[in-house]
């Protein structure tokens, strides 16, 4: 065989060679210890020594060639491999992942969330207070006697042994300001019971108190602060607020908080009942009767408290418009505020 | 509180529009719940006089007017209501008028060319109930605008009163606030003396001075049987949502209305022996002016006679001695009863009435003596009759000392920089006297502000006049402190959000269930019924948060959900004490324990399931489960979980016997811990790294099959070699190869030095020692 066949035969047997173990069979025939190379190098020595050295460089030639030639079919076969092996490998990349899906916050949480970490971010810290209440805190204390025709305002759950359900999240105000100095900057969410079921009402549902006593936290700061507070709780620049004189036994001067309907935009719509305004929170400056309660020095001391209803909030935004819906756990609506 | 804005205009002419006023009422504190016009919009209907009417001669219910409806030609209407007469005076739209719902054009009524309409007031929208066509008086005037005749272009105002604005439940409370407001003159209704023509007057005796300071009573004779209250009373009162009864109980009504004292009028024939106010006796009973008997019992504050109570002091007068039809002869009260001797009565006795509603929250207490005076004069100026003297019993309210008032104090407190000129210029208006003193001011309180006791009850007035709106909003400045960020707490948040991403579902569910269900969950502490519940699903506060779960479990499988995994944080209820109330956390799984897929063996979610989901909840610390027993769950698949030696709480499988009780195909699994408890970690602490490697051995022992793997893990964490550095069971098997009764447990030991590389030999003995401890302790043997 002329070194010309062997450089064809490689070509064409290479060609052929289906697998790196065939190809490495294939190889031997030609580059093996008695491959038709290997033949030829060893036919030099019977060459006159003057042909040597050009029959030489001609061998290594084709040698040079059949190696290249090896070298690309096995690229060639490998590459052919691994596509078979990545078409065996493929997915439906379109099928849903494995395992557990996501669970979800009830939305009276997720708001509330909302609200202590706007207020956490003025430095006011979280307190929390019983919801089996005594008469002293959930009423008198807060400046509200026997036969107040305010206790009315309130229709509330009693216990058999006298003890009550928290009409408001007001008594930890109370509670705190006992066992803490001023100044205290904190919220009290929590539940809140009043006898009550209608379609507007539940007899359980949530508030969160505010209270911020200092020496010099005026009704301006109050109104600031609110105002502040509710702009960025429905993300409105320029919600439009207002303060109306209101009471409350524990705060005085009292006031009622309105916010520009943030449903129609103060137009007027069903659930401003057209007037373009929403009662969204109560307030005022912490009465001097609680402080005396508490042992607080209401000369040097003062400050503000409010209440505001969580559901309400939740509703507002989120356009929720069956207050009831927040406790049947009904997961098709539990699932909405994922 | 309603009443009608003419009403309150003639005592103050404010020159508002009603929009106007209504805002400022509101932005006032005194917050208008409705402002509804007295009659809606309609144009061109006159008084008019029919002249004659005579039958349609096409039609049997119509008839032909001839109507006189101003100074031009009689007008031929067409009429159907029956009552359309001559000389009626009536309501008559003219041609091109618009009613609510009808434009009035001329027409041809079954042939005959009608002018207009006659007008029933349920058809001009006054009366709903109206019938006919309505019925002027005869002295209406012929032609005038109906709307100027009947003060149409009225607004009933309610109000929303805050209970500590009592002086504003009267037309004249209100006006004297506008006054303030805008400084328009007040017009007082006419308080003066009426002189006593009779000497006629009856005795009176205060036996209960304290709840009852103050009784005026007058005689007053020969009112006229006849007379009927006149029509513009009759129109304020009705518009201030009240109907017309008898002369003098709407002289009385319209007293307190327009002034706020509360009066009674007793027929002066049926009294006996001298009128008293004191305290109810044991056994007696009144029988009240609205039909009902009730009971009086202690504390119940009477107006009586000899022949015992004839009224439930400021709350309702007694059927016995009332006024009617054929009375001639009234003996009048104007009392002043204290809030304490009133508040909390009526309710008691199931009512509430204009009268207790005032009392309750106070009334001028200088006003009885005024309020005899201007009724007495409204009576005789309506029913005739002669009056006797008043006879004024009672100390009197105390006199009121005047209140400090320091403007540096309001300016603090508010957060305003009013001038002292301003403040003392509100007061003023108020109608508060206003003295200089050392420190500020010294306020003279007017009788009728009795809800201004002290310094604060100033600065808010002052706030409220000034506006609220016209007080600055401050933006917080600097010196802010940062909030202390403890890392032995996790936030509430934080196990919320593990659960959430572990794919529960939160849940909030009343504190209040009924008292079978929580007697079913409840695991210890006392039942803690309701008094008053709103029913009986819900009377009770609940023990454990499981049943509130269970109860959302059973709603969503009822409503199609098949797989359900659920969490509450919230309080338990074990005592009514402080304490008592425990915040817990709980979690319930149901249902397959993936959600339905393509990739994964279908299997029930099982306790091992839920136990993995509290382990994270209480990673990293150190939790023990026990075998024991729970009301709710099944007694063989419950553990008490213990933290770090604190009992925090249970997890488990519902009973067999809950799980058919409440209707499941298969036993939920739930957990409840206590919150706090979950709460608490530890912040971390470096402990160096291992500068050699561990190594791995595996040991297969064969034990009682009954040993828990918690008690050998106990014996392993209390004696295994210096060198084992952790030693967990990582297989539990029974059956094949292994004897009855026993179970084969395969652990991995990690073996490690600090100071070294172990040796063949270190291992060995390391692997023979917690072997050793095995056999000996726990009844093991080795795998073959």
């Amino acid at each position: 065989m002329n070194l010309d066949d062997i450089l064809s035969e490689a070509q064409r047997d290479f060609a052929a060679a289906a697998s790196l173990p065939i190809l490495d069979q294939v190889k031997a025939r030609f580059l093996g210890k008695s491959g038709a190379i290997t033949e030829q190098m060893k036919g030099l020595g019977g060459l006159p020594p003057e042909e040597r050295k050009a029959a030489g460089a001609r061998i290594n030639q084709v040698k040079d060639q059949v190696e290249a030639l090896l070298r690309a079919r096995r690229d060639a076969i490998q590459a052919e491999e691994l596509a078979r092996q990545l078409a065996a490998e493929s997915l439906d990349v379109t099928l849903p992942g494995r395992g557990e899906g996501m669970g979800g916050l009830h939305p009276v949480t997720r708001t509330l969330a909302r609200i202590e970490h706007l207020f956490a971010s003025i430095g006011f810290s979280v307190a929390d207070g019983p919801e089996v209440e005594s008469d002293f805190y959930n009423f008198t204390a807060l400046n509200i006697p026997e036969n107040h025709p305010a206790r009315a305002m309130h229709d509330t759950f009693y216990l058999k042994d006298g003890h009550l359900l928290r009409t408001h999240t007001s008594p930890v105000q109370v509670r705190f300001m006992e066992n803490n100095p001023p100044p205290i900057r904190i919220i009290a969410p929590g539940r809140v019971y009043r006898c009550d079921s209608d379609v507007t009402h539940t007899p359980m549902f949530h508030q969160v108190e505010g209270l911020w006593v200092d020496e010099s936290v005026s009704f301006a700061d109050l109104k600031g602060v609110l105002a502040d507070f509710m702009g960025r709780f429905f993300e409105r620049n320029n919600l439009p607020v207002r303060f109306r004189p209101s009471f409350f036994p524990f705060t005085e001067p009292s006031a009622e908080m309105d916010i520009g309907c943030v449903i129609c935009n103060g137009a007027g719509c069903r659930v401003c009942s057209h007037t373009g305004w929403l009662e969204v929170l109560g307030c005022g400056m912490v009465h001097p009767n609680v402080f005396g309660h508490v042992g607080i020095d209401g000369e040097r001391y003062q400050g503000f408290a409010f209440g505001l209803g969580v559901e309400r909030l939740a509703m507002l935004r989120y356009g929720v418009d069956d207050l009831r819906l927040f406790f049947e756990n009904d997961l098709r609506f539990l699932r909405q505020f994922a | 509180m309603q009443f009608s804005e003419h009403w309150l205009n003639s005592l103050v002419s404010h020159g508002l529009a009603s929009d106007r006023l209504g805002h400022l009422l509101t932005m006032a504190g005194l917050e208008v719940e409705a402002l509804e016009p007295a009659a809606p919009a309609f144009t061109q209907v006159v008084v008019a006089e029919i002249l004659s009417a005579e039958r349609h001669p096409n039609a049997d219910r119509l008839q032909v007017c001839q109507v006189q409806a101003g100074e031009g030609a009689p007008l031929t209407v067409v009429c159907g209501a029956p009552n359309a007469r001559a000389g009626l005076r009536t309501a008559c739209a003219l041609v091109g008028a618009s009613l609510p719902g009808i434009a009035i054009k001329q027409a041809k009524v079954r042939g005959v060319e009608s002018f207009g309409m006659l007008c029933s007031a349920k058809e001009l929208g006054i009366d709903e109930n109206a019938a006919g066509i309505m019925e002027l008086p005869g002295d209406a005037p012929v032609g005038a605008s109906l709307r100027d005749y009947l003060a149409l272009d009225d607004q009933r105002i309610t109000l929303k009163l805050t209970p500590n604005r009592g002086d504003c439940l009267s037309v004249l409370g209100i006006a004297r606030e506008v006054a303030a407001l805008t400084g328009a003159p007040l017009v007082e209704p006419d308080c003066t003396s009426v002189p006593s023509a009779l000497p006629d007057t009856y005795p009176v005796t205060l036996e209960a001075e304290t709840a009852c300071p103050r009784y005026c009573g007058r005689v007053i004779r020969g009112i006229n049987p006849a007379a009927f209250t006149p029509e513009w009373m009759v129109r304020r009162l009705e518009r201030s949502g009240l109907r017309p009864i008898h002369p003098v109980v709407d002289v009385t009504n319209y007293v307190l209305l327009e002034l706020g004292q509360p009066m009674h009028g007793f027929d002066l024939a049926k009294l006996a022996g001298p009128v008293r106010a004191r305290l109810a006796k044991p056994g007696e009973a009144l029988d009240l002016l609205n039909g009902q008997r009730i009971e009086l019992v202690a504390g119940n504050l009477v107006i009586a006679d000899d022949s015992g109570p004839l009224a439930l002091a400021g709350i309702m007068g007694g059927t016995a001695s009332s006024v009617s039809p054929a009375t001639t002869d009234i003996f009048l009260e104007a009392a002043h009863f204290t809030p304490d001797a009133v508040a909390g009565r009526a309710r008691s006795h199931g009512l509430s009435t204009d009268s207790s509603h005032r009392f309750e929250r106070g009334v001028d207490p200088e006003l009885p003596a005024r309020a005899m005076e201007r009724a007495t004069r409204l009576i005789l100026d309506i029913c005739g009759g002669q009056c006797g003297p008043v006879v004024n019993v009672g100390p009197g309210a105390q006199a009121r000392p005047p209140v400090g008032f320091r403007p540096d104090r309001a300016r603090r407190v508010i957060g305003f920089d009013l001038e002292d000129g301003a403040m003392a210029t509100i007061l003023v208006r108020l109608g508060m006297g206003v003295q200089v003193s050392v420190d500020g001011f010294s306020v003279t309180v007017p009788s009728h502000r009795f809800d201004i006791t002290r310094e604060v009850d100033l600065i808010e007035e002052v706030a409220r006049v000034h506006g609220y709106d016209a007080i600055p909003a401050k933006v917080l400045g600097g010196g802010q402190v940062m909030l202390p960020a403890g890392e032995g707490v996790r936030t509430l948040m934080d196990l919320k959000n593990l659960l959430v991403a572990r794919g529960y579902q939160e849940n909030i569910t009343y504190s209040f269930i009924s008292e079978e269900l929580d007697g079913d969950f409840r695991a210890g502490g006392e039942s803690l019924p309701l008094l008053n519940p709103i029913a009986s699903q819900m009377g009770v506060m609940r023990g454990s948060l499981l049943g509130g779960l269970v109860q959302a479990l059973r709603h969503n499988l009822n409503h199609g959900q098949e797989r359900m995994r659920t969490f509450e944080a919230g309080r338990a209820f074990l005592s009514a004490e402080a304490n008592g109330q425990p915040r817990r956390m709980a979690a319930l799984a149901y249902g397959l324990n993936r959600p339905e897929q393509w990739g994964e063996e279908k299997r029930h979610a099982d306790f091992f399931d839920l136990r993995a989901d509290l382990d994270a909840l209480l990673y990293p610390r150190q939790v023990r489960y026990q075998a024991d027993t729970h009301p709710a769950l099944h007694p063989g698949q419950c553990a008490r979980v213990t933290v770090e030696d604190v009992a925090a709480g249970w997890i488990g499988t519902l009973h067999p016997r809950l799980t058919q009780k409440y209707g499941f195909q298969r036993a939920p699994v739930l957990f409840e811990v206590d919150l706090d408890v979950l709460l608490a970690r530890a912040a971390p602490r470096y402990q160096g790294m291992p500068r050699f490697p561990a190594v791995r051995r595996d040991l297969a022992v064969v034990v009682d099959a009954a040993l828990p793997l918690g008690d050998i893990d106990a014996v392993l964490a209390a004696g295994k070699p210096a060198l084992v550095s952790e030693i967990t069971c990582f297989d539990v098997y029974q059956g094949q190869g292994i004897e009855a009764g026993k179970k084969s447990l395969a652990f991995k030991m990690l073996l490690q030095h600090t100071e070294k590389t172990l040796t063949d030999s270190e291992i060995e003995g390391a692997k023979a020692q917690v072997l050793e401890l095995l056999t000996k302790r726990c009844n093991a043997t080795l795998r073959g």
